[in-house]
């Protein structure tokens, strides 16, 4: 897709009316084309090209690459940064958020300083506790929620506010989303607590992996039953498997992550396991996309990232579309042999 | 105490009825706490307070208690103290992530909430972020104060 006003790199899009943001994810989310997004993995390093050639993997094929906020409670280079490297060459970022390691008063200048370097997305998580990473002596803050943080956010954009009540000078054009996890208990509450993001200010969703079409199905028919679906641009979120193991492994062993065994069935019977798990990916999403309310995917391969690209080419979902990246237009030909 | 908090979930129905009848005695009582003063009648009270609600719900006494739209289980007791609903690490048996012996702060809240007749109507609202100085203060008196002091 080709905006007439295309960015140089760097440079912020013209915000258009409604709009929260000048950023290129909203645009395509608001003209109603099924967006892919997906996630870098920030690096262990403190040399930027690191962060470009996780990037670069991407292009072509994603419309916005997150950047996880110490995913895991694991410690890597700060999403704040790995965002505003992104945004200097003209990428269009998700900043991941995690209310696990800074209070209300790091968050929000966070949010600042990142809209001043050009982040346009940011996505208000809870965060996954200490315990789950490797610092788990570490102090865990969870001063806000992930609902308080929302709240927070807008009020920093549209009420020129901190929580405080302080002023601010200049709102961030942010577009704001949040995290649903359609597969955790109580499973018949999980699209209630949806609204309620949606009412503290989410504009879109990306949710945790969803590999049970019916689930979803069920979960994407009572956010319609709540009369969500055009208030809120929902993700749904897809990744290969590498193997019927692999796949046991993540259900056992990654809390809020649910596998059918019909999934791992699947994997288990084939010859080359993580080829099938890449073809299943590509079968979920074409499934996904023709679920009603569904606005795109937010593919997470965890050191399996050089496979997305497949994935997307293969699943047809952007039919045709080519979103844009720093050289895209001037070497097309890289990523779409016709 | 875990067990008792459970039952206290199990029997949010009538705690919720109990404490809205409890609240406006508290409310009619305010000239009395008016003529002790607040600040003077905080200390009893809120070791009054912490007492009956550490017994019940492992009250953590963070002042803004929102007991009556959370079905009755204590959000503080969440590892990651979440005001507005669960994360999305619940295990499958519904327990916490973080601490796997303990069942989900919220899906038990959420059964709470369904006792209650309005309660899904209540655990929707979105919670604010919490005020951490209120941290150890009674909620009672200030729900009095709040209900009682008009608005200039």
């Amino acid at each position: 897709m080709m905006f007439t006003d295309e960015p140089v790199a760097g440079a912020p899009l013209p915000i258009l009316p409604g709009h929260s943001s000048p950023g290129r994810l909203e645009r395509v989310l608001r003209t109603g084309a099924f967006a892919v997004t997906s996630e870098l993995a920030p690096p262990d390093s403190a040399d930027p090209e690191d962060v470009y050639k996780r990037a670069r993997i991407f292009d072509g094929i994603a419309d916005a690459i997150n950047a996880t906020d110490g995913s895991g409670a694991n410690c890597h280079m700060s999403s704040v940064a790995v965002c505003a490297l992104l945004a200097r060459v003209g990428y269009a970022p998700v900043m991941q958020i995690s209310c696990r390691d800074k209070n209300r008063i790091a968050i929000q200048g966070d949010i600042l300083g990142a809209a001043a370097m050009g982040v346009t997305n940011m996505l208000c998580l809870t965060g996954d506790g200490v315990q789950a990473g490797d610092h788990p002596q570490a102090k865990p803050v969870f001063d806000l929620d992930a609902m308080s943080l929302l709240e927070i956010a807008v009020g920093l954009r549209d009420k020129l506010t901190f929580q405080s009540g302080r002023k601010i000078t200049t709102a961030p054009k942010v577009f704001f989303g949040a995290a649903e996890n359609p597969n955790a208990l109580p499973l018949e509450h999980r699209a209630l607590r949806l609204a309620k993001k949606v009412e503290a200010g989410a504009q879109f969703i990306q949710t945790q992996y969803c590999y049970d079409i019916p689930l979803l199905k069920r979960f994407m028919g009572l956010v319609d039953d709540l009369g969500l679906l055009g208030k809120v641009h929902i993700l749904i979120g897809v990744g290969p498997v590498r193997s019927a193991k692999a796949g046991d492994w993540m259900r056992t062993n990654v809390p809020g992550i649910h596998i059918p065994d019909s999934v791992i069935a699947r994997l288990a019977g084939a010859k080359d396991q993580a080829l099938e798990g890449r073809n299943l990916c590509v079968d979920l999403i074409q499934e996904i996309k023709t679920i009603k309310g569904v606005s795109g995917v937010h593919v997470m391969a965890f050191k399996q990232e050089e496979s997305v690209a497949e994935i997307i080419d293969r699943s047809g979902v952007l039919g045709g579309r080519i979103p844009w990246y720093p050289t895209r237009d001037t070497h097309t030909s890289d990523r779409n042999p016709s | 105490m875990y067990s008792v908090r459970l039952w206290s979930v199990r029997h949010s129905k009538g705690l919720a009825r109990f404490y809205a009848g409890f609240e406006s005695c508290l409310v009619k009582l305010a000239p009395l706490w008016r003529a002790i003063g607040y600040e003077r009648a905080e200390r009893p009270v809120a070791a009054v307070e912490r007492m009956v609600k550490k017994v019940l719900f492992d009250c953590k006494m963070c002042g803004q208690c929102v007991l009556s739209s959370t079905g009755m289980s204590c959000p503080m007791n969440c590892p990651k103290q979440l005001r507005n609903g669960p994360c999305g690490g619940v295990r499958a048996n519904g327990h916490c992530e973080v601490k796997p012996e303990m069942r989900c702060v919220w899906v038990e809240g959420f059964r709470g909430a369904e006792r209650i007749p309005d309660g899904l109507a209540k655990i929707r609202v979105v919670q604010h972020a919490v005020d951490r100085r209120l941290e150890g203060t009674s909620s009672w008196l200030r729900v009095v104060r709040e209900k009682t002091v008009k608005p200039s």
